[in-house]
């Protein structure tokens, strides 16, 4: 491994903003969504390029259970989604405003 | 130049031109594509790392099932033209900007410029121990069997939590 752990952090690091990125510049639900799982995949590189460095397993196996919280969430936020567009007929979360006081 | 370099290059620069290119895509299953292109880089950057057994995992659960679930209600919803999504508020987008800066020079500072040494590079053998399925599952079956069963909870709770929430009539 002659590769710094640095790059791998950078590369984490730049995947994580361009989600918070998205998240704020999207109106759009479902990209919304998307950028959510963006992000959550930049913590799990960083999970696993120092699990990789250390020679400790642990943190591939927090990679996995990420990614089993990954799934259902994105199970029931979709499903919440096409629950409001049925109400709605809208993805425009600026229009969705309900709770908003 | 090393190959772990030249691949690090190769998919790293998949994966971040790829995201870049999601969030500033108008047309959403274009989004969707991208961030499958995203996946697939980022599964070849945990191969460079040793890391089988998340690579496949990788493909299989995100780049595979996750993204076809997005894919699909994307098309069973065909939400209205994107145009208005995006011009909504231009001074937001300053702030995003601004903002995701911000985020990125602290991370920036932490990672290279914070007194905490860099962790101790392990010998190539115990990184390559580290990533199989092997070692993994001994960890998963032994000290975690508890979140293991807690996980297999929270995905029977999230299907009949889903089939509740997409279902045509409320109770």
């Amino acid at each position: 491994m002659e590769l710094s752990i640095g790059y791998y952090l950078v590369l984490s690091a730049f995947m994580f903003i361009i989600g918070v990125i998205g998240v704020l510049i999207r109106r759009n639900a479902i990209v919304v969504f998307m950028s959510i799982e963006l992000m959550l995949n930049s913590a799990n590189l960083t999970l696993v390029a120092f699990s990789s460095y250390l020679g400790n397993s642990i943190g591939q196996l927090f990679v996995f259970f990420v990614m089993t919280v990954a799934a259902a969430e994105a199970a029931i936020g979709l499903a919440i989604i096409i629950a409001m567009f049925r109400n709605k007929k809208t993805l425009n979360i600026d229009e969705i405003n309900i709770l908003k006081w | 130049m090393s190959l772990q370099l030249i691949l690090f290059i190769f998919f790293g620069s998949i994966s971040a031109v790829s995201s870049v290119l999601m969030i500033t895509r108008k047309d959403v299953v274009v989004s969707a594509l991208f961030l499958v292109l995203n996946f697939a880089g980022l599964a070849g950057i945990y191969i460079t790392l040793n890391a089988q057994f998340i690579a496949v995992v990788q493909v299989i659960v995100y780049a595979g099932a996750i993204m076809v679930l997005f894919l699909f209600v994307i098309m069973l919803l065909r939400p209205e033209n994107e145009k208005k999504f995006l011009e909504a508020n231009p001074s937001i987008k300053i702030f995003a900007v601004i903002i995701g800066a911000v985020i990125f020079f602290q991370l920036i500072y932490l990672i290279f410029f914070n007194n905490a040494h860099n962790p101790t590079n392990v010998g190539i053998e115990e990184s390559i121990k580290a990533g199989t399925i092997e070692e993994i599952g001994k960890q998963l079956y032994t000290n975690y069997i508890l979140p293991f069963e807690a996980a297999g909870f929270l995905l029977l709770a999230a299907t009949i939590g889903a089939l509740v929430l997409a279902k045509k009539k409320f109770g």
